[in-house]
């Protein structure tokens, strides 16, 4: 299957919209190439901003720009937009709720060999509990892509979560994106898998495990983790019974935790978590971690048929 | 140790971080090899510590603020023995000690936790704020990047530092004039750093960073100084030693290959 990293989607929907809309400008903190903003510096110097090492500031400089009607894109590691600058990003842009948009790379522990002060296992929970932020969490290349491009068109603060490492390529130019609506991948009634990122290829192939075994499994695909669709979750819990969720990053506070409040609050149904169970990251090449943080195909069959167990 | 056999040191230091890159397969090279005399310096004739006991409570502090140059700290640890050498070859492996940025939970000798920029030196003028309510001579030295000095925190702590006339504590800068996506004037000018760091009182120091006498002598005048802390500006090459990779920007964060590990590695003997 083809491979591409998400963080290019994001810089060819900017590269895309810089040639038609003169009030797209990209700002980035000292990671232009890491965050590929720089190809967007490349064709548009005049309306590519710099900050330097200043993660705050470059919250703060975008939140300004909004203020004259540009529509900015804040580029930097996700760990650096999510955490270093959270309260500008609370207080300044989403209080006020301006129209800044936020780029966050090298998300989740695909990080890899930079180790836990690099690996963003927290962004979920710091973006999706702040009112009028919409976090966008994209599962390939073509959704970053129309991630950005969604995020252009609406009103109000985006956060968007990319990554460093190449991930599989699983939708289309054609595919839609519709803010607040997942995506179904896969029909399946015995267990749901509802995944985000990276963890949606996971799921996929999870999928294709159990098959084997003939369970079938539905899977669901997040891309807009808030906005969340409640209804799709809803279905999924009163048609299949049994949901395993699937995310790159801390149970506690993300995509799990964000679908266990729709499950327990409307069906409530038995429900397993795969993501990074309340440890830090570490130093290791991307796989190898996928691996040891149990975030990989296997993993999630394991949690299937757990659930399906409690669902008797 | 003399002059000499400082620089023989600083040349070990030097393979051993081309050596542990190569092997890591990614890291961050140019600032290490910047680093390295002044960090060779520091911890072979300045800080009082000792490598059995890490913990030894009169031990004088140092915090890598640019954690990204974690390479040259290993280095330094395992060259005094806090580790077997040997190590230094699992860097930014899975289960290693020796973590991509310093890990404080993973390996005695780190301080505390850094990899994020800007952070280092608020935790080592609170080291030094501890040292003098506890009446103790310990002294603190803080390693920082010149782009890392965009951060605000950094001038947050300079300010506090400045404040409580900190005379224990030493900022060192390494001044390669280069950060990730160029020159330090072209992507954010920070300069002037002296005129800064003097109007937070405090007392600076502008050497060459490859001086072994200069470097020395800027540690003993900052040991000798009273209520004010020190910055010393020490003017480096990124990437010094490795003739390609000098004053290169694109050698901030890659490692080496094979080969051009073996031809760093010539050039280091
Ligand atoms: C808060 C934060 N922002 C961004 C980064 C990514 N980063 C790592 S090194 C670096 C450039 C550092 O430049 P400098 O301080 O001059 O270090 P040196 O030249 O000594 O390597 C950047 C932006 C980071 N580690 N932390
Ligand atoms: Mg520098």
């Amino acid at each position: 299957m083809e491979k591409k990293a998400t963080r290019y989607g994001y810089s060819e929907a900017l590269i895309e919209m810089g040639a038609t809309n003169k009030n797209i400008v990209v700002l980035d903190a000292d990671l232009s190439r890491s965050t590929s903003s720089e190809l967007f510096k490349k064709k548009f110097p005049e309306r590519f901003f710099n900050v330097g090492i200043a993660e705050q500031n470059l919250l703060g400089l975008a939140a300004g720009l909004s203020l004259t009607g540009k529509i900015p894109f804040a580029s930097t590691y996700s760990i650096f937009a999510s955490g270093r600058a959270w309260e500008q990003l609370r207080t300044t842009i989403c209080y006020s709720n301006l129209n800044v948009k936020i780029g966050g790379s090298h998300g989740g522990i695909l990080t890899g060999p930079d180790g836990a002060s690099h690996q963003a296992l927290e962004e979920f929970a710091l973006t999706r509990i702040l009112p009028n932020l919409t976090v966008f969490v994209p599962c390939d290349f073509f959704e970053a892509k129309k991630a950005t491009l969604a995020a252009a068109e609406m009103k109000g603060p985006v956060y968007i979560r990319l990554g460093r490492e190449p991930v599989p390529v699983l939708t289309t130019p054609e595919t839609k994106f519709i803010s607040g609506e997942g995506l179904l991948m896969k029909e399946g009634q015995d267990v749901t898998i509802i995944a985000c990122g990276s963890l949606v290829a996971e799921s996929l192939q999870a999928a294709l495990l159990l098959e084997k075994e003939n369970i079938k499994a539905r899977v669901i695909n997040i891309h807009s983790l808030k906005p969340l669709d409640e209804k799709i979750i809803i279905q999924a819990a009163r048609e299949t019974k049994a949901i395993v969720t699937a995310e790159e990053h801390q149970i506690y506070g993300g995509l799990g935790s964000a679908v266990s409040e729709v499950v327990v609050k409307n069906y409530p149904v038995p429900l397993e978590m795969i993501g990074v169970n309340d440890t830090f990251g570490t130093s290791g090449a991307p796989e190898e971690l996928m691996r040891f943080f149990h975030l990989k195909d296997i993993d999630i069959v394991a949690a299937a048929k757990k659930v399906l167990a409690r669902k008797g | 140790m003399e002059i000499a056999q400082l620089k023989d040191q600083a040349k070990k230091i030097r393979q051993d971080i081309i050596k542990m890159l190569g092997a890591a397969g990614s890291g961050h090279p140019g600032g290490s090899l910047s680093a390295t005399d002044l960090m060779t310096a520091l911890f072979f004739n300045i800080l009082r510590q000792q490598p059995q006991a890490p913990r030894w409570p009169g031990r004088d502090r140092f915090i890598l603020s640019k954690g990204h140059c974690a390479p040259v700290l290993y280095a330094c640890l395992a060259e005094l023995g806090y580790f077997p050498l040997e190590q230094l070859l699992t860097l930014r492996k899975l289960g290693s000690c020796l973590q991509g940025h310093p890990s404080c939970q993973d390996l005695a000798g780190v301080e505390v936790s850094t990899g994020s920029l800007g952070m280092g030196l608020s935790v080592a003028t609170g080291i030094a704020l501890g040292a003098k309510l506890d009446q103790s001579d310990v002294r603190v030295y803080c390693l920082v990047g010149d782009g890392e000095l965009q951060e605000g925190q950094i001038w947050e702590a300079a300010m506090s530092a400045g404040h409580y006339r900190l005379d224990n504590l030493c900022c060192i800068v390494d001044n390669n004039d280069l950060q990730i996506d160029g020159r330090i004037k072209d992507v954010m000018n920070v300069y002037p750093i002296v005129d800064k760091f003097k109007a937070f009182g405090w007392q600076t120091i502008e050497i060459e960073g490859h001086d072994f006498k200069q470097i020395l002598e800027a540690y003993a005048t900052a040991a000798k100084t009273k209520e004010k802390p020190t910055a010393i500006i020490a003017r480096t090459v990124k990437g010094k030693g490795v003739s390609f990779m000098e004053d290169r920007e694109e050698w901030h964060g890659k490692a080496p290959n094979k080969e051009l590990t073996a031809q760093a590695l010539k050039e280091l003997e």
